[in-house]
């Protein structure tokens, strides 16, 4: 390994050198020089790339977006996915450090950071997304409280903050700052709770965006309880999120993920997928109904690929106690329902809003750029969340 | 570790300071009443000739200082942005026609097809069949017009986190400060009409709408698309005086002879003819809570392409519902998360005191 001190002095070096100190993650053999890193990384450049030439000549000039697709794959994928991906990070804290389930302990920092990182991607997202990215502050000075966007922007900047704060411990140990490491550590549970309490509001004013759209919105997702479907099916998500990426990073990392957390997380996701598609079916009863649904074409099929996919067929595979043993079970229902809540986002964010573009027979697919700025933006956590396992100590209980 | 109580009290009074600031909440909610000198336009499409002469006169009068299409440059309008200000700006601009793609057409005329970031209100054609008789649905033509509502309660005033978009408590004018806006397109998914559009081409792109020409109210003019109709298809005037006018219309026998007003409402110049068949409703009476624009037409608005499924009740109503649940969500989040804490805390310590034993 390269020592620092020689080319940064020994007080800048040193602090290099123990952040590159990989020698406790050893033993889960993570290599950074693998095609896969390269392509992450080229992909990173080229997403960069994008983002440079949308800042300089615009939106129009990027992407396929037009005043009958106000908002496209950026805003539903990145940012009303990315957020709901990261919802793991704020029940893994919750149970951990307000609930004192301490079972769960060994996956929290791995939780957390992955939630931070899901939002990160958000917030950057929505930083290109939107036409004066300069002037994204506004909001935060110019209150004006009758607008759930005005809610969803604090929020996005207090939760990453506090994500990045759950987070600083792992950095602090690293580099020794041992006080402050003491300090978050004593007001965790302060934090904690901070957290859970901006991401129910967050993650539930991602739904509340679109009360204001009865007349856009199809049926099929409008409803007024779209804040709490979004609530749920985020809680959900994230359960099934710190499911799949646990048993993931146990895959790929030599390290063995703990049974008895992740048949607790799948309980979990029994309990609130339940909850969803009964929230779902009385939707569909009491709403639009089941004609409605069926005589919907496209949008029907969507709808029943969402709840059928997406939430019904993970909810049979865990229910049975002896099926949440088995990995591969777990493994395999937790990536339905990731990708069940995605298509629920665009669903809501792209399809369920087409009626005026269709009106006006206008079309949208996301232009090369739109596509490659959001694979850029999956990329770039992908590799940071390699990086922190590699140089961090991310999951503290495994290697003792 | 262990979480001392006071920590916990400290957070939670943290919680109670932000729990004060969402208190101003309350009084900032949307009024649903009309502004005491609210003024407006009745568009009568059976008395359009489709002559496009309003589309023209909007832009040329937009495009002066003060005006929803005027745009001095790129850097002052980062410049004011940046500094939170509206700065005066007063060079000259050239009213930003639509070419459309037209052969020939080089910014010389005007060839709005659709409401864009450079057409603030546009005048549209329907035609079935032959399209020989005017103001029929079967075998017939009509004309209608586009622009902005000025809805009483404006679901774009309530959806923009940054304030861009406001309402005169006084003239009821729905307008927008570019200075604040962020570009965040919530007030095109919010407005139930469709009608904010975006300068997509722009880097430092503005939203436009029709903002009822209130920069020229100072000079004692009025909306430049009612001071060029020379049908008076399009006319100006106090709201409520508005109203009566189009009820009165609404209800009066087709064939009745009416002196239909011009530019203004109690305009000396008239347009004497008998009135045509009005169907449907007088739009605009209740659409989103109602607006200060009223619409009057031969032929139904959902066959004219008007989106049939805006519910009749003010759009901000629906958000407000939930916003102002998010006191109670902070208080029982922190009560809760507290109690749980401490039971949670102490049953664990137990355990372990039996396990001891």
């Amino acid at each position: 390994m390269i020592d620092f001190t020689r080319y940064a002095g020994a007080r800048v070096g040193g602090t290099i050198n123990r952040l590159l100190d990989d020698s406790h993650s050893r033993h889960l053999g993570i290599k950074l020089d693998t095609p896969f890193t390269r392509l992450l990384v080229a992909l990173i450049v080229v997403a960069f790339a994008v983002a440079v030439y949308r800042i300089a000549f615009g939106l129009g000039a990027s992407t396929n977006m037009t005043d009958y697709w106000p908002w496209g794959l950026w805003i539903s994928f990145d940012v009303l996915g990315g957020v709901a991906m990261a919802a793991g990070g704020f029940i893994i804290a919750a149970m951990v450090y307000i609930l004192n389930m301490k079972k769960y302990k060994c996956i929290a920092r791995a939780a957390i950071l992955n939630a931070f990182f899901g939002y990160l991607l958000a917030a950057m997202s929505i930083c290109l997304d939107i036409g004066r990215s300069f002037v994204i502050w506004h909001p935060l000075v110019m209150w004006q409280v009758n607008s759930i966007m005005f809610i969803v922007a604090i929020h996005v900047v207090l939760y990453t903050t506090t994500l990045g704060t759950e987070s600083s411990p792992m950095v602090f140990e690293k580099l020794g700052w041992s006080r402050a490491m003491g300090r978050v550590n004593r007001c965790m549970v302060g934090i904690a709770l901070f957290g859970v309490l901006l991401s129910l509001l967050h993650q539930s004013s991602l739904g509340a965006v679109y009360l204001i759209a009865p007349s856009k919105l199809s049926p099929l997702w409008y409803g007024h309880y779209i804040p709490y479907m979004f609530l749920v099916s985020a809680i959900m998500m994230g359960l099934a999120m710190v499911c799949f990426e646990t048993i993931l990073t146990g895959k790929v990392f030599n390290h063995n993920p703990p049974r008895d957390v992740l048949e607790g997380l799948a309980r979990g996701v029994v309990m609130m997928g339940s909850l969803y598609l009964v929230m779902k079916l009385i939707h569909l009863f009491t709403g639009p109904g089941v004609g409605y649904l069926l005589s919907s074409g496209l949008l029907g099929v969507l709808y029943l690929l969402e709840v059928v996919v997406g939430v019904a067929i993970p909810v049979v595979l865990l229910v049975r106690k002896e099926s949440r043993k088995n990995l591969d079970t777990i493994f395999v229902a937790s990536i339905l329902v990731v990708l069940g809540v995605l298509l629920n986002r665009l669903n809501v964010g792209v399809f369920g809003m087409s009626s005026y573009a269709n009106r006006m027979g206008a079309d949208y697919f996301p232009s090369a750029m739109e596509l490659l700025l959001t694979m850029g933006m999956i990329a770039f956590a992908i590799l940071g969340f390699k990086l922190c396992a590699k140089y961090l100590n991310l999951f503290p209980e495994t290697h003792h | 570790m262990s979480i001392s109580r006071r920590n916990f009290l400290k957070g939670a009074a943290g919680s109670g300071v932000l729990l004060a600031t969402g208190a101003p909440a309350a009084q900032a909610r949307m009024s649903k009443e009309l502004p005491p000198e609210a003024v407006g336009l009745l568009y009568d499409a059976t008395l359009c000739i489709g002559c496009k002469s309003c589309v023209v006169n909007c832009k040329r009068a937009n495009s002066v200082p003060g005006g929803a299409l005027y745009k001095e440059g790129l850097v002052p309008a980062v410049a004011d942005s940046f500094l939170c200000t509206k700065s005066e700006k007063n060079a000259p601009m050239t009213p930003p026609y639509e070419t459309s793609g037209l052969k020939g057409n080089e910014g010389v005329w005007d060839a709005a097809q659709d409401l864009t970031g450079n057409t603030l209100s546009v005048i549209k054609v329907y035609k079935n069949g032959t399209g020989l008789q005017k103001d029929a649905a079967v075998n017939g033509h009509a004309f209608f017009k586009q622009q902005c509502l000025h809805c009483i309660t404006p679901a774009c005033v309530s959806v923009c986190p940054a304030g861009a978009f406001r309402k005169d408590p006084h003239d009821g004018t729905v307008y927008y400060e570019a200075y604040r806006c962020i570009g965040c397109r919530y007030c095109q998914i919010g407005c139930p009409f469709n009608v904010p559009r975006y300068e997509w081409g722009a880097v430092w792109p503005e939203v436009r709408k029709c903002q009822l020409c209130r920069h020229r109210y100072q000079e004692g003019k009025y909306a430049a698309c009612a001071e060029s109709c020379p049908t008076g298809a399009t006319i100006f005037g106090k709201v409520r005086d508005l109203r009566e006018e189009a009820k009165r219309r609404f209800a009066m026998k087709a064939g009745t002879m009416y002196e239909y007003p011009i530019q203004t409402l109690g305009s000396t110049f008239t347009n004497l003819r008998p009135s045509a068949a009005y169907a449907d409703r007088v739009y605009g009476l209740t659409e989103a809570g109602g607006t200060q624009n009223l619409m009057l037409s031969g032929i139904s608005f959902d066959l004219l392409g008007f989106n049939k499924d805006i519910p009749s009740s003010a759009l901000p109503d629906l958000t407000w519902a939930y916003i102002a649940k998010i006191p109670w969500v902070f208080l029982g989040v922190f009560l809760g998360g507290t109690a749980l804490h401490q039971i949670t805390s102490r049953m664990n310590h137990s355990d372990k005191e039996g396990r001891h034993d």
